[in-house]
Parts: structure tokens; sequence; C-alpha cells
């Protein structure tokens, strides 16, 4: 193809997306837009399946029969939206094992909150109330992304996170209308997962080195920055509600921008994290490589039976 | 109260119970993300069964018990499940084995105490068959595919079913709480499940090339509250909460 064929095939792409067309798998479209893709929406996919293990953590110790179940449930879910996404990304033209494979030698990302560790019961409601709660925020917008399939699978997660999320918000208000020792826990959860789920909304706009581009392709609508803010001026009052203190002591209203005004966020924290010396960031990876790779001989165990399988009945066939 | 029905619906029960919790250890570990979500699938499964059976005899106990009190605070001695289920998750062919060999029995139980007299018991089975028949079908196909894969997973899956073998008998033998309520058309009579349970079985084992263990030694001791050494750790994480932070609600 020439560089003018290809320039038009790329106008018209860019015109189908300001459109607000979907692009579907067998469209033509860019190699960028397809990496790139590829590279947000596996690190997606990672973050579902590395985010069972903190709450995974909790199933076998869970107060009750009640919240054991919702628990499994929820994890399940996760598991769920994983599968969904991993398969949504193999229509870009890479495999799952492919994926895997970025994921474990630390190629691809998946989001630093799951780095924190699970320490208490009341972080199972801080998990749902905070971190789903932010990852709502990230994925609304994601359900009119220009890319079809990654759209459609947000639509579906974001309406389980919803869920999530007012679950998460419900184990927090029981603690904190508990015991007095169960509203310190609850206490204590927010005070250690406040910060980290800020970040979660990612690097301020001025180092954000993707937005523009994703902006473009609808992969993002809105920045991190007014993201953040979203998410702040959302939970604020829900903690106000049930007598939790957000731990930020320049948290304030600002009545002229009709918004909070917040303290500063610890980046340095946030990049050690990201490059790996978050305090769970080891744990998890090897708790992810050893499922791998202790399963390796059932996934070779399954092909091999498939395979004698399908020669059966090719030689009954015969 | 009516002692005899609530033990036996405390051995029905307990069993889903701790099988759920051996399971819900998997959660986020299994050998493929579809393996992991099934597992995790039969352990909400098995919850909710046990909460039909707990919420149930925490009516019958007619005090001040809760379903989670029931399920949580009791002493090790008073669980009265079988060993089987409380056998650890050793490898991927240890959790298909035992639950092969639960489901297999699980089935024709329920499909028994479907007929009882007791309404609710009843009905809770006929809610619970239909999961059931799910997980028997996926233990049931997972034993084939260890079985007849490769010669390591064959091996493995042998050796899971020779070391699990030992606890099947177990699932056959009947309690007092059993007997009083088999009499009272209201219990399940397991001896008569037991030939056509090993027929199944060994069918299933034969057609996934694996051997049919001989052994004529049982272990026996669950249904009466003594149990392997495996199940006191069990419970301390089941019970963590619960002992920590008495009396509060969650």
């Amino acid at each position: 193809m020439s560089e003018e064929q290809i320039k038009n095939l790329e106008d018209q792409f860019e015109a189908r997306i300001a459109r607000d067309e979907k692009i579907e798998p067998k469209d033509w479209m860019p190699e960028k837009y397809r990496k790139t893709h590829i590279r947000q929406m596996s690190q997606h996919a990672h973050s579902e399946i590395v985010g069972m293990l903190p709450e995974g953590n909790w199933i076998t110790r869970a107060p009750s029969l009640r919240r054991k179940v919702a628990l499994l449930a929820k994890v399940q879910d996760e598991a769920g939206h994983g599968l969904y996404l991993y398969s949504a990304t193999e229509t870009l033209g890479i495999s799952r094992d492919e994926m895997y494979e970025q994921l474990h030698t630390g190629k691809a990302k998946y989001s630093s909150i799951f780095n924190y560790p699970t320490i208490t019961w009341a972080d199972m409601g801080a998990i749902g109330w905070l971190v789903d709660g932010a990852a709502i925020i990230n994925q609304v917008p994601l359900c009119n992304t220009s890319y079809g399939p990654y759209a459609r699978a947000m639509i579906r997660v974001c309406k389980e996170e919803s869920f999530h999320q007012r679950q998460g918000y419900e184990i927090m208000i029981k603690l904190a209308n508990g015991t007095p020792e169960q509203k310190e826990m609850a206490q204590d959860a927010l005070n250690r997962w406040w910060w980290p789920s800020l970040m979660m909304l990612g690097p301020t706009d001025d180092v954000s080195v993707h937005t523009e581009q994703s902006m473009k392709w609808k992969l993002k609508r809105k920045s991190n920055d007014d993201l953040r803010q979203q998410f702040i001026d959302q939970t604020v009052p829900q903690a106000d509600l049930i007598g939790l203190t957000i731990p930020d002591p320049d948290l304030k209203w600002n009545e002229e921008k009709g918004s909070y005004d917040f303290g500063e966020i610890n980046w340095d924290e946030f990049w050690q994290v990201v490059k790996g010396h978050g305090p769970m960031n080891k744990e998890r990876m090897k708790a992810r490589l050893g499922a791998w790779e202790r399963g390796e001989w059932v996934r070779d165990a399954a092909m091999a039976h498939a395979e004698k399988k399908q020669e059966r009945k090719e030689r009954q066939a015969v | 109260m009516k002692e005899n029905l609530y033990n036996y619906i405390l051995g029905i029960a307990d069993n889903s119970l701790i099988l759920g919790q051996r399971l819900g250890e998997l959660c986020g570990h299994g050998p493929t993300l579809e393996t992991d979500i099934a597992c995790t699938n039969i352990s909400l499964d098995l919850f909710g069964q046990v909460r039909s059976y707990f919420q149930y005899a925490a009516k019958i106990a007619e005090d001040e018990r809760t379903e989670d009190d029931i399920a949580m605070l009791r002493k090790e001695r008073e669980y009265k499940n079988v060993l089987l289920v409380e056998q650890p998750n050793t490898d991927f062919a240890y959790t298909i084995g035992r639950q092969f060999l639960f489901d297999v029995y699980h089935l024709a139980f329920l499909s028994e105490l479907e007929k009882s007299k007791d309404l609710t018991l009843s009905a809770i089975a006929k809610k619970c068959i239909k999961e059931v028949r799910y997980h028997e079908r996926f233990s049931s196909d997972w034993v084939k595919r260890l079985g007849d894969g490769t010669e390591e997973s064959k091996a493995k899956m042998q050796d899971a079913i020779n070391t699990l073998w030992t606890y099947t008998d177990e699932l056959f033998h009947q309690t007092e709480a059993d007997k009083t309520m088999v009499n009272e058309g209201i219990g399940v009579d397991v001896t008569t499940l037991k030939d056509a349970y090993y027929k199944s079985v060994n069918d299933l084992l034969i057609e996934a090339t694996l051997e049919v263990p001989e052994s004529k030694y049982f272990q026996k001791g669950g249904k009466e509250g003594i149990h392997t050494e495996h199940l006191g750790y069990l419970l301390s994480d089941l019970q963590y909460m619960q002992r920590t932070y008495p009396n509060m609600e969650w």
C-alpha cells in the first residue's frame, strides 16, 4: 500500500471515530491504535485477575455466611471480567497465553492498587467502596469508547462494578454503625486505602503521557485530574454520612469552584509501587506465576485429552 | 427442640460447609481462569446450600442461635462432616478427585432427600440437585481429562484417587440421628446408595483409563466428630472473625 493510500485510510478511520462509529475487529485500523488498545485492554484484564488476590485473601475468613457468599460472588465476577476482557483483547490479534507471558515477565502492568495488603476484614469494605468506586469513574466513560468489543465489555463490567461498590459501602456502613472496635477497623481501612485510591486515577495531567492520543480515540474522555476530582467530590459526603473521617487535613470544600480542595498526593509512593516496589508486588506476582506453573500439567493434560478425543472421533468416521 | 432432626441437618450441611471452605481457598489460584471460575462457582453453590440448611436448623433450635453461630461457633468435635471433604487441596488432581468422589454421592443423596416427608428438606434438596448435577458433570469431565491426558496427569489423578478412596466408605455409614430420621421417613438410608455409588464411580474411573483401587481398608469418624488433623486448621480460618470479635454483626 502506498503512503497516500495509508493516509487516506487513516483519515477515513479518524472520521469514523469522530462520527462516533464503532471500530470492529475486522475493520482496518492503524497499527498504533491496535497496539494502544492491546496495552490498555490487557492491562485492564490483568488488573481483574491480580485483583482477585487481595480479596481472595479473606474468603476463608469472612465473618458471616452472607458476607462469604457475597465475597465469593464478587471475586468470581472479577474472574469473569478478566475472561471477558482477555477475549475482547484477543480480537486484536494477541493470544491469552501471550498476554499472560507479558504479565509474568513484568512487560504488562496491572493496577497498582492491588499491591497493597488486605490486613483486616474492613479492607473488603474499603476496596469495594473506594477501589471499585474509583474504577467505575475510570470505566463508565469507556462504555462509549471507539473500539466495539471493549465498549460492549465495559457496559457489562460497569453494571457489576457498581453493584460491588454498593456492597463495599454497605460493609463500611455496618462497621461504622457497629461497636467501637468495628468503627475503628473501618476508619483504619479508610486511612490506608484513601490515598492509593486517589493515585489509582493516574498521574496528574501535566505528566500523563498517553492522554492526548487516548482522548482522540475515546479511550479516555476526561483527564486524570478531572476524574480524581469527581471521585473525591462523590466520596467525601459518603464518608461524612457514616461518620468516618477522610485522612486529609487539607481537605476543604471550595465554594467558589463547587468542589473539594485536597492535600498533596505522595507521587513518590505511587512511582515506587508502579516500578514494582510496593508492599505486595512480589507476592502478587509470585501467586500468579505459582498458579500458572502449578497448573501447567493440568493444561497439558486437557490439551492431550482433547487431541485423543479428536483422533478417536476421526478414526470412527473413517 | 427436635434434637435428631437438628443433628441430621448438621450432618448434611457440614459436608457442604467444609467442602465449600476448601474450594474457597483456591480462588484466584487455579490452573486456568475457567477452572478458577468453576471451582469458585461450586464453592458459592455449596455455601448457598449451607445457608438454607442452617437457617432451617436455627429455626428448629428454638433459641438465639443464628446460621452463623451454627456454622462458625462449634468446637471441632461438633462438626459432623465426612473426612473426605476436609482433605486438603494437595494439587488439582486431589481437588478434582475429592470433588468427584463427593459429587457422585451428593447427587444420589439429594435425589433421595427430595422424597423426604420433611417439606423444607425436600424443597432444599430440589433446589440443590440442579447445582450438584453440574458439579458432578464438571468433576467427572476433569477426572476423564486428567486420567486420559498425559502420563503425568494420569499418575497424579491415580494417586489422588488411591489416597482419597479410603474416605469413601464413610459416606454410607449411618449415625443414630440418621437411623431415627430414616424411620420417620425424613432421612435418607445411605446404606442403600452404596452399590450404585461404587458402580458409577468405578465405571467412570475405567472410562478415564484409571485403575479402581482395591484397598478394603477405610477411614471413618467424621460423622461422629472424630476428624483428621486437617480440620482444625480449616476451622481456625472459618471461625477467626467470630472468635476474635464475639457477638458482633457484620
